[in-house]
């Protein structure tokens, strides 16, 4: 789908404020940064995840999609022991 | 196995993860079928899965389990190698690949599973176009950790901007920035510019006459009637992506 602009006023930008995202200093730039990654076959979505989150020491990195979910609540084999009195 | 496409957003990108979440996907899928079965009816039935479909979510699946519609875009088969068959699929966001396979060996009558799958797209992301692996984004970090090196690391990293290729654009004046940030609806007069396009209930992105993304709103007029109109509410905000105080304060009176 083609889009087109419509100018509906004149307005300038102050430079001192904000900047294009192709001049953002690296630490800002992995702020506000994105990986289109290539998802390897075993580890789950989540998994790749925080693995990125790790490598990059950042504190949150999520994903989009989830491609392979692991089991939702418990893990496999796990069996939860009955509640004691 | 599943390989592909998934995107990461890092820090605060995260809060554009809904701008792709619900965008259409495309697989290329290994199927495994459990009998012979002629490839010229295998094609056959393959083609009757496009359009409309009805699927009950996976036992293992993080949804309620109801029948659910989604729609198939287009199924191209590939290769037909004695039982197995590979197609390429693209698909609503939504879909379970290896629920599909299932009904399609129901559908032949002869049973089918998934065997591989790979993701090929995700909305605005691509195999084709700055596709990393988990090494290559490694390696980046080392290069910048030990010897400094920006480059790869911007390669690697893409600015958030791009998670928002298909949604429509306004673009909005310095002095409203802030208040957007703050969680405040679009007015008209703080438009500068907008995509065409644009329809009530619809997403669309509120971006910087710098081209940086400020947050993600729900449009409440269409492109014609912003247009026409002199006042009124443009978008609603639903979430912020800038940094409150990237821009000064400009509303609200006498400042602190």
């Amino acid at each position: 789908m083609k889009r087109e602009l419509e100018i509906l006023a004149q307005a300038e930008t102050d430079k001192r404020y904000g900047t294009p995202p192709s001049e953002r200093p690296i630490s800002e730039h992995i702020r506000l940064g994105m990986i289109n990654l290539n998802k390897p076959p075993n580890p789950s979505s989540n998994e790749v995840a925080s693995w990125v989150r790790k490598v990059l020491g950042v504190k949150h990195a999520g994903h989009g999609g989830t491609l392979e979910a692991k089991r939702p609540g418990r893990s496999n084999g796990y069996r939860r022991t009955p509640r004691s009195a | 196995m599943v390989t592909g496409v998934l995107p990461v957003a890092l820090e605060d990108a995260t809060k554009a993860i809904q701008a792709f979440l619900f965008s259409g996907k495309e697989y290329v899928c290994l199927m495994q079928l459990h009998e012979d079965v002629d490839p010229e009816r295998t094609k056959t039935i393959l083609n009757e899965f496009t359009g409309e479909i009805y699927q009950r979510p996976p036992l293992r699946a993080s949804v309620k389990r109801e029948v659910r519609k989604r729609t198939i875009y287009k199924i191209d088969l590939l290769e037909v190698e004695s039982r197995r068959v590979l197609f390429r699929v693209a698909c609503q966001a939504g879909t379970y690949i290896r629920k599909l396979c299932s009904d399609i060996g129901e559908a032949l009558g002869c049973g089918a599973h998934m065997r591989e799958l790979r993701r090929t797209r995700a909305g605005p992301f691509t195999e084709d176009e700055n596709h990393y692996t988990l090494q290559e984004v490694q390696e980046a970090k080392r290069l910048y950790d030990e010897e400094g090196r920006e480059g790869n690391l911007r390669e690697v990293i893409r600015p958030v901007e791009e998670a928002f290729k298909y949604i429509p654009k306004i673009y909005i004046r310095d002095s409203a920035v802030d208040a957007i940030c703050h969680g405040a609806e679009l007015a008209i007069p703080g438009i500068v510019k907008l995509e065409t396009g644009i329809k009530p209930g619809g997403a669309v992105a509120i971006y910087t006459l710098k081209d940086e993304v400020v947050a993600l709103a729900e449009a409440q007029l269409s492109t014609e009637n912003v247009i026409d109109a002199e006042r009124g509410i443009a978008a609603k905000t639903r979430r912020v992506v800038m940094k409150l105080g990237t821009y000064p304060r400009e509303w609200g009176g006498r400042q602190r």
